[in-house]
């Protein structure tokens, strides 16, 4: 069996909002290529660790961390460290679809636009991949130049995902990504994490038990901003180690 | 008695008291508004638009005072536009919250209740006497945009306020700046929002005499101003110096400039109303 690599590690991580301590202590390494989901109850942090991985809790007042966060072992909070370009490389769906009121077609090329592409060809092409990669294409195709607020609720997340891909990240991050979905929108994009994992590291928070046992490969369980666990997902539904895992897992509480 | 019907009765009373006290203002308004068009309509005629102002009143005209207050209409949007949007973002998006964000939100509020006179005596003060510019449009436009300021900042933080947080933090995801964030996404979306407040200070920039007429705007200018740097009248100015003349006619011609004033007034809010609307139909979030 050959070695995965570590692609996200975080290394005695705390994180603090004014003086409320969010995250306590965390030291988790994540796999390259691989689907690791954070479990726990509201307010246990997941949420918090997710958005520090391509730091979108700086615009927070009063939000701060201590400890490192290494993407391909390089300190994503380091001072030479540019936000716009650890972007590039992590990429984030979020909890509610928020295309924005724009075209579709404006809507996927957004991320590259803002580097400053222009080349027409480049940017279709890109679009073209991207909606392909995420099942969206043959639905889509005709109506680019139409107003992504017009799509379903499915289709408007999955459009969200593609515009992620456009800039081409090596991470995925998603927030709660389905919990405004219907049954079938979310077994489409379960789906598409199945097929993405495959170029993609992908992180993923889940209220949804049997969501993260579905689609992930690791699964780590925060409670009151501690990881408490972190194991491979089959082990951790089985033969959960801690007691507070198990309790959460089979629902006793959250 | 009952307490039962006497309960339904104070309903009922207060509720006819409630469309009395609705309809005094429109009603007041109604009669005002009838009045001046049956006193001014027929004075209304293409020689009243064309005619330099006159000593007789039958041969006087509006046409300095309303090309003087579309110059003002115009040069006062040009300055609080940009002005007023800049310091709405600014403190929307950019500035902490910090006690000197507090304390300027709170004197821009103060601002709003300033007197509009007050405005004229800075003007007066600033523009006229310590930069020499003199009494030319230009001044009245900066006082007037200084008058409309606060209501721009504060209408622009409202519309950029109802753009919801996910679109920034889609925006940011993508690795946009902050700027970058601003003008492609949270000023368009609340592009519609921000021209109506705009729109809507101009109108009431366009009826203002006190604060003209105290930088030293002239009522008898006799030609047509042609830049920015030259004397000016308006027509609130206008309207003002006909009223206070004892002869009839002169009164007429007032009427008539007041119709003229109002129907530049209406289409002003009319825009703004027809933005407004076709704004919240085209982005339902």
């Amino acid at each position: 069996m050959t070695k995965r690599q570590h692609k996200l590690e975080a290394i005695n991580l705390d994180a603090y909002y004014g003086d409320f301590h969010a995250l306590k202590n965390i030291n988790i390494a994540m796999e390259e290529k691989a689907v690791t989901a954070f479990i726990g109850p509201s307010g246990c942090g997941k949420s918090t660790f997710l958005r520090t991985l391509n730091r979108m809790n700086d615009y927070i007042d009063g939000f701060r961390v201590q400890g490192q966060i290494l993407l391909d072992n390089r300190d994503i909070y380091a001072s030479n460290v540019r936000v716009d370009e650890l972007r590039k490389e992590v990429g984030m769906v979020f909890q509610k679809p928020n295309p924005f009121p724009k075209t579709i077609f404006e809507n996927v090329v957004y991320g590259l636009k803002i580097q400053g592409i222009k080349d027409k060809k480049l940017l279709r092409e890109t679009c073209e991949k991207s909606l392909r990669q995420t099942a969206l294409w043959d639905e889509v195709k005709d109506k680019l130049d139409k107003s992504a607020l017009a799509l379903s609720g499915g289709q408007q997340q999955r459009l969200c995902i593609a515009r992620a891909l456009a800039i081409s990240p090596s991470v995925i991050l998603m927030d709660e990504p389905t919990s405004a979905l219907d049954p079938i929108s979310t077994a489409k994009i379960e789906d598409l994490i199945h097929e993405l994992k495959q170029y993609y590291t992908i992180i993923i928070v889940t209220h949804n038990m049997q969501q993260a046992g579905r689609v992930s490969d690791h699964t780590a369980f925060f409670y009151m901003g501690e990881l408490v666990e972190y194991s491979k997902t089959k082990t951790m539904f089985t033969s959960p180690k801690n007691e507070r895992t198990q309790n959460y897992i089979t629902g006793r509480f959250g | 008695m009952t307490n039962s019907e006497k309960n339904r009765l104070k309903d009922k009373a207060f509720q006819v008291f409630g469309i009395f006290c609705t309809f005094i203002g429109l009603v007041v308004l109604a009669i005002f508004l009838v009045d001046i068009v049956i006193e001014g309509v027929r004075r209304i005629d293409w020689d009243f638009l064309t005619s330099l102002p006159s000593r007789r009143a039958a041969r006087a005209g509006i046409l300095t005072a309303w090309t003087g207050t579309l110059w003002i209409l115009v040069l006062s949007a040009l300055i609080a536009f940009p002005l007023g949007i800049a310091a709405g973002v600014y403190l929307e998006e950019y500035a902490k919250k910090t006690k000197l964000a507090d304390f300027l939100e709170i004197n821009i509020a103060n601002l709003a209740g300033v007197p509009s006179i007050i405005y004229g005596l800075l003007g007066l003060e600033l523009f006229v006497r310590f930069m020499y510019l003199g009494p030319v449009l230009l001044v009245g436009a900066l006082t007037l945009s200084l008058l409309i300021l606060p209501i721009v900042i504060v209408t622009t933080r409202e519309a950029i306020k109802a753009v919801p947080r996910t679109i920034r933090d889609g925006s940011f995801a993508l690795g946009a700046s902050k700027w970058q964030t601003v003008w492609h996404q949270v000023l368009p979306a609340s592009f519609g929002g921000i021209l109506t407040g705009v729109i809507l200070a101009l109108s009431r920039a366009v009826g203002e005499a006190a604060p003209l007429i105290v930088i030293g705007a002239l009522a008898y200018v006799p030609f047509v101003p042609k830049s920015p740097m030259d004397e000016f009248t308006v027509l609130p100015i206008q309207i003002f110096n006909w009223t206070s003349r004892p002869q009839a006619a002169f009164l007429t011609n007032a009427a008539a400039a007041i119709i003229i004033l109002l129907l530049i007034t209406f289409l002003l809010n009319g825009i703004a109303v027809y933005l407004r609307n076709r704004q919240q139909k085209k982005i339902k979030w």
